[in-house]
């Protein structure tokens, strides 16, 4: 029987993207469902969450782009986006989890956010970002020589940040963090990586509309 | 049978090394990691962290969150009770396996820990405890709403969430063990074995559980302890006359 591989999401989505890497580095053939809006057929794959990503293996469907990371190297074993060891494996997760549950809303905070809960969420991320320019002491990528998970999971830093920096004006990850940036440059570089960005043009309009919804002008 | 699971203890005794718990004697998160330790037999040194006064220990080994619960595994520290898990499952998969086999039902759990671990899910039994009027009705009714798709969607017909044996989406659920305490301090239930007859179930089939029932929190002590944490957040406590 065929493998059936589909994957809804957004053109925008950076949860969406993780998993077109993911398949993509373990060139797993899978139809991509844009989905604009929030339509019948993600509800009828995903009636909990009602959110994308969701991956659908053989009509069954996966929520949470973390889980289904780790479903995609539980069930396709070539080029392991986690390593073998349990260790490892337990600080790839670590990471993974922070960039969600920390560094992204702190980020997100810094953007939306106005004066004091602003200067915040603005702290929060410097804060965070010197954990995760730490974790790059010494390696090429956050796995190692080759990416794995905790790349993937941050990859959403190689596009987002200079999309809030233009759109706000603020510095984000300046010069304060330099294996940070030469992350993020690298990255961006690799085949597997580089003309999977959503179209820039798109992202800044969409963007500066949202920037401008929580900073309306006084 | 009795041979074979001797034979298992003894392979992790060997395979133990030194393994210490940084924990918190009420914390659900950190019981989860004890569970998990006593279902494989595991031993393990347990410190207990006053998270008013973190020690050099937990900072050391959690400079980033400088949370509970930290497994120490021959000198390595492990953080996050759903990573601590997946860490613990892989370094003593035998005896009582936490996961099933299959990829599709191992993400299963995992979409169920990671979904009941958000803190928009956890938020309503927060605000259960410590909110009041509106907020609180409010938080009753989405606390329900979980509690029903739990009950339904979750746990269904079956006797643990983990299917004939404890597994690991159980010990996440393990929060529901003692809810109980909660609810007689706050004077109002919620999780009933009217309403809710599988949770109910499942209660008292997981608290029943040699290993779950010698690492409970003592009734006395949560009852004496949450009240004061009660007090503390309500805005208008009964020992302050200008309710």
């Amino acid at each position: 029987m065929a493998e059936e591989v589909k994957l809804l999401k957004t053109w925008s989505s950076r949860f969406g993207l993780r998993v077109v890497w993911a398949l993509k580095l373990k060139g797993i053939p899978y139809e991509a469902i844009d989905l604009s809006n929030k339509s019948a057929l993600l509800l009828q794959y995903n009636p909990v969450h009602k959110k994308i990503p969701v991956l659908v293996h053989n009509g069954n469907p996966i929520s949470e782009s973390l889980v289904i990371l780790e479903y995609i190297d539980e069930t396709w074993k070539q080029n392991p986006i986690l390593p073998q060891d349990p260790l490892h494996r337990a600080r790839e997760r670590f990471w993974a989890k922070f960039s969600d549950e920390k560094l992204l809303p702190s980020v997100w905070g810094a953007f939306t956010k106005e004066g004091k809960d602003r200067e915040e969420a603005m702290a929060a991320t410097m804060e965070n970002l010197k954990f995760v320019e730490e974790e790059l002491k010494g390696k090429k990528f956050f796995s190692g020589e080759k990416i794995g998970l905790v790349d993937l999971v941050f990859g959403w830093l190689a596009n987002l940040i200079s999309i809030f920096e233009e759109v706000s004006g603020f510095n984000i990850v300046g010069e304060g963090y330099p294996l940070l940036s030469a992350w993020m440059q690298e990255f961006s570089e690799l085949p597997v990586i580089k003309d999977t960005w959503p179209p820039r043009d798109k992202m800044i309009i969409k963007y500066q509309a949202l920037y401008d919804k929580y900073h309306p002008a006084k | 049978m009795a041979g074979k699971q001797k034979h298992t203890r003894t392979k992790n005794q060997l395979k133990m090394g030194e393994v210490k718990v940084l924990g918190s004697w009420s914390s659900p998160y950190g019981l989860r990691v004890q569970w998990a330790l006593g279902l494989k037999s595991v031993e393990y040194e347990y410190i207990d962290e006053d998270l008013l006064n973190k020690s050099q220990m937990l900072l050391k080994y959690n400079p980033v969150h400088k949370k509970i619960p930290v497994l120490v595994h021959n000198g390595k520290p492990s953080a996050e009770s759903a990573v601590i898990l997946e860490y613990i499952e892989e370094t003593w998969p035998q005896p009582h396996p936490l996961l099933p086999k299959d990829p599709y039902e191992r993400a299963m759990v995992r979409f169920w820990i990671n979904f009941l671990d958000n803190k928009d899910k956890v938020a309503p039994f927060i605000t259960f405890f410590i909110g009041v009027g509106e907020e609180h009705k409010k938080a009753v009714n989405e606390a329900k709403e979980l509690l029903k798709l739990y009950e339904e969607q979750v746990l269904g017909e079956k006797k643990y969430f983990g299917g004939e044996e404890i597994g690991m989406l159980d010990l996440a659920m393990g929060w529901m063990a003692y809810f109980g305490v909660i609810e007689e301090i706050v004077d109002v239930k919620i999780l009933d074995a009217e309403t809710f007859p599988r949770l109910h179930a499942w209660i008292q089939n997981f608290r029943a559980h040699p290993v779950i029932k010698n690492n409970l929190p003592d009734h006395d002590r949560l009852l004496q302890n949450y009240t004061e944490k009660r007090q503390r957040f309500l805005p208008y406590s009964p020992h302050t006359e200008n309710a």
